[in-house]
């Protein structure tokens, strides 16, 4: 049972013509709205990448506690992160971290009071998407490089 | 909290299909949410096939004309067909816009419409505005001031400071953008909305006014103000080109503002 009761509730009952009581049906709202319009489409990345990147870093703890546990514990890590999976894993980690970081920069410039009209709300939508893509492959470039 | 899914009885069926009359050559689909309290079933969605050569150009025009010639059951509100009332707001193609100001020929396909999203409905397109009145009331929406009035004038404002009420004082409150908004739609009992926090910015910036620190006060609060997360969709749908959401974040500024 809910203590906090949603005060909306009593506007969803309405009157018949007779007069009688009649519950009234809520109109419709992700089922119908332009959801994969940028605005809204980017702010949603924003909040799932968050919590990829939340996981990310369970991995990387538990890649950590592998490190400190010992040779066997580490070996059976680093053999799920190398595999074709985990490598894809970490593929999806990077540009979630990438994409998280540029649209966090995009809200930090909102907080300063810029960018908020919508040619430039898109103008920076589209920098953040580029650039993660970029961000992403120039981070695994660079790691092949460098393996 | 957010439910993605409608309730049982919000789920919407297929409904009636009114042909174009004979001969028509330029026919359009209107796919129109209708619910009707009185006959006890769920919404539908009914379908008129109107000829263009014999409408106006509005969506406003097409509705009109159905309730005219084809169905006069349909219910919807509109006043001045021009902009102006904010009555006839509605979620067309996917957007939320007027009615009377989006022509027909922006949208491909199927005119799909539905009332304004994530709200009770009173009748087809009608939705109940009492929470969202409720909350406009509750930001005091009218000049505050302790000091009179000079008592041979008005009260005067230099041009910069007129300025900054512009982009402010031309909103008509069609709610357009506080029911295109996620966070309005799963926290509406408690967030403000971008309509409403536009309107309290309105008075916040107005150099008249007197009640600045009160009307911060009174929106420092993690739900009436801070569920905006600056997602953006109400500047996108305003069909008045307004900002609500730099309303937003103007608000925000001035209260980390006056912290330091």
């Amino acid at each position: 049972m809910s203590i906090m009761q949603d005060s909306r509730e009593a506007t969803m009952v309405g009157r018949r013509s007779d007069g009688t009581p009649v519950r009234r049906p809520l109109s419709p709202h992700l089922q119908v709205y332009d959801m994969l319009q940028m605005t809204s489409a980017l702010s949603i990345s924003h909040r799932i990448t968050g919590v990829i990147w939340s996981v990310g870093a369970a991995v990387m703890v538990w890649w950590l506690v592998a490190a400190a546990s010992g040779p066997e514990a580490f070996a059976t890590v680093q053999w799920f992160l190398g595999s074709f999976i985990g490598i894809l894993f970490l593929m999806g980690l990077t540009g979630a971290a990438w994409f998280h970081t540029l649209a966090g920069v995009r809200h930090l410039l909102w907080d300063a009071g810029w960018g908020y009209d919508i040619p430039t709300v898109y103008k920076t939508g589209r920098a953040v998407l580029v650039g993660t893509g970029v961000l992403t492959a120039a981070t695994w470039l660079a790691l092949l490089m460098s393996w | 909290m957010a439910t993605f899914t409608l309730p049982k009885n919000s789920t919407i069926s297929k409904g009636k299909h009114y042909p174009a009359p004979h001969g028509a050559k330029k026919v359009r689909s209107f796919k129109i949410y209708r619910w009707n309290p009185d006959d006890g079933e769920n919404p539908r969605t009914d379908t008129y096939d109107i000829d263009l050569d014999a409408c106006g150009p509005m969506v406003l025009d097409a509705l009109i004309k159905i309730k005219n010639e084809v169905d006069t059951t349909l219910t919807f509100r509109r006043s001045c067909r021009e902009g102006i009332c904010g009555s006839c707001s509605m979620n067309i193609d996917g957007l939320n816009t007027l009615a009377c100001l989006k022509p027909i020929e922006d949208v491909k396909g199927e005119v799909r419409i539905h009332p304004l999203p994530h709200m009770p409905v009173v009748k087809d397109l009608v939705p109940d505005l009492s929470q969202i009145y409720a909350q406009l009331r509750s930001v005091e929406p009218w000049l505050k001031a302790d000091t009179p009035p000079p008592p041979d004038g008005e009260r005067l404002q230099s041009k910069e400071e007129r300025a900054k009420l512009d982009g402010l004082w031309e909103c008509i409150l069609c709610f357009c953008c506080s029911t295109a908004c996620p966070s309005y739609w799963w926290n509406g009992d408690r967030y403000l909305g971008p309509a409403v926090l536009l309107q309290a910015y309105r008075w916040i910036a107005d150099s008249r006014d007197e009640a600045t620190g009160e009307r911060l006060d009174a929106l420092e609060d993690p739900f009436k103000l801070y569920r905006c997360h600056t997602i953006m969709n109400c500047a996108r749908t305003c069909p008045k080109g307004l900002n609500p959401g730099q309303a937003i974040g103007e608000i925000k500024k001035m209260l980390a503002e006056r912290q330091v």
